[in-house]
């Protein structure tokens, strides 16, 4: 059961820091840039388990 | 083709810095800490060996044996159930890099919730790691937290539900090993790591186990003993003893028989050991406190904490000199060996001895860092990590 949690979990801090990046190139306001990459970093890390 | 330059710069920048904070998560995970072995250890063992589940994870942690020249009594030190707290870790420390046992067994733990120490208070502003300074230059050790990471146990569940009683507690709390008493062999790892250590109690016959702590000058339970009912008589000497001879006071709380998960209650229920806990005050860990820094923590200086004590909001006194690492750890390593003392007092025949172990005085008058053995210069095969 963690196993299936852990994966489920896993797949959405993928999948949402696509969609992060994803908006990251259509935007065209640099402040939304920037809030994009500060987003990114946690998810980022908790993708590469780094806490 | 200038948005695209804006978008590259912005994520070299976002690069950078998830480099430098996962380097730093990463380093503050996997720092070894040093234990130059004293001459009175006698044995190295794993927690692992009394409950094989817990091999290979982050809290099969060393376990330290002081055999003492003559048999007696056994007792247990725990350190490093809550890392965040590091007087109780730097205290047993000093036992197992300068204690000898003359009479009775010791068994030391430095880091009781390994897993603990590897992660931190991101959002409490906890800085990785601290320097103790020593003669030959210093020592640095994990912080830690609280609760075990959640690299290792997850997902936390909803409400936690103590085993054995069904008391409701904080979701948090399940990670909390000083919260997860007596543990469980097919539970979560925080309560595998009580189960192991609960299975070690049993197996050693231990007689006294001392869990360290430290705690908030807001909290109720400061500066005290907190004793399950089997160890009232010997709390109360060593209460008295303490506060008449050297100089700090030191009071006795009863260990509540309805609040669970705790080492006082659940140790001195599910096994034949007397269990006690001891707190000292850490400035450190108050809500009301300033900066949040390696000085705050070693020096136990806080303008916002004093001044809380001005209002009246505080159950141990603080002023301008703080509460300093070096006070608390010899509170800590004087009511340990204050304890050795009043057991034999009662128990001669299996009494309790350790040597070369600085008392309170000694550890103020000159540091901590004096008593931390040089790593470069320790015996070949006398020198672990942890």
């Amino acid at each position: 059961m963690e196993l299936v949690v852990t994966i489920i979990y896993y797949c959405l801090v993928g999948f949402v820091s696509v969609l992060l990046i994803y908006n990251l190139i259509k935007t065209t306001e640099w402040q939304k840039e920037v809030l994009y990459i500060i987003v990114l970093i946690p998810f980022l890390l908790r993708l590469f388990m780094l806490k | 083709m200038k948005a695209s330059i804006r978008k590259l710069g912005f994520s070299i920048a976002g690069l950078v810095l998830l480099v430098v904070s996962g380097l730093s998560f990463y380093e503050s995970r996997h720092l070894k800490e040093p234990v130059v072995l004293s001459d009175g250890v006698t044995q190295v063992m794993k927690l692992s060996k009394y409950f094989p589940d817990i091999e290979g994870t982050a809290n099969d942690c060393n376990i330290y044996v002081l055999e003492g020249k003559e048999p007696g009594a056994t007792l247990c030190i725990l350190g490093g159930t809550h890392p965040e707290e590091p007087a109780g870790r730097l205290a047993a420390w000093l036992f197992a890099e300068n204690g000898v046992m003359m009479k009775g067994r010791l068994i030391v733990v430095l880091s009781a919730n390994r897993s603990a120490t590897t992660v931190t208070r991101v959002g409490g502003a906890y800085p990785p790691d601290f320097i103790i300074p020593s003669p030959w230059g210093g020592q640095t050790f994990r912080l830690g937290d609280r609760w075990s990471n959640p690299l290792d146990q997850w997902p936390d569940p909803e409400v936690y539900i103590h085993y054995p009683s069904g008391q409701y507690l904080a979701y948090l709390d399940s990670r909390n090993l000083n919260r997860c008493w007596p543990g469980r062999p097919n539970g979560t790892l925080t309560e595998k790591t009580a189960y192991a250590f609960l299975e070690m109690i049993k197996k050693e016959k231990v007689d006294v186990v001392i869990d360290l702590h430290e705690a908030e000058l807001q909290y109720p339970v400061i500066s005290t003993i907190v004793t399950h009912e089997k160890g009232q008589e010997l709390a109360a000497v060593v209460s008295m003893t303490l506060t008449d001879l050297e100089g700090f006071k030191m009071g006795l709380e009863f260990s509540p028989k309805n609040l669970h998960g705790l080492s006082h209650r659940e140790i001195g229920d599910y096994s034949d050991a007397i269990s006690l806990l001891f707190e000292a005050p850490e400035p450190f860990l108050d809500a009301t406190r300033g900066k949040t820094t390696t000085d705050q923590l070693l020096t136990g200086k806080d303008e916002f904490v004093v001044k809380a004590g001005k209002h009246g909001l505080l159950f141990e006194k603080i002023d301008e000199k703080g509460w300093p690492i070096d006070v608390r750890v010899g509170r800590h390593t004087s009511a340990i060996l204050q304890t050795m003392a009043s057991w034999t007092e009662v128990h001669p025949e299996r009494p309790l001895l350790c040597d070369n172990v600085p008392r309170y005085a000694e550890v103020i008058e000159k540091g901590i860092g004096k008593f931390l053995q040089d790593p470069a210069h320790g015996k070949p095969g006398r020198v672990l990590f942890e």
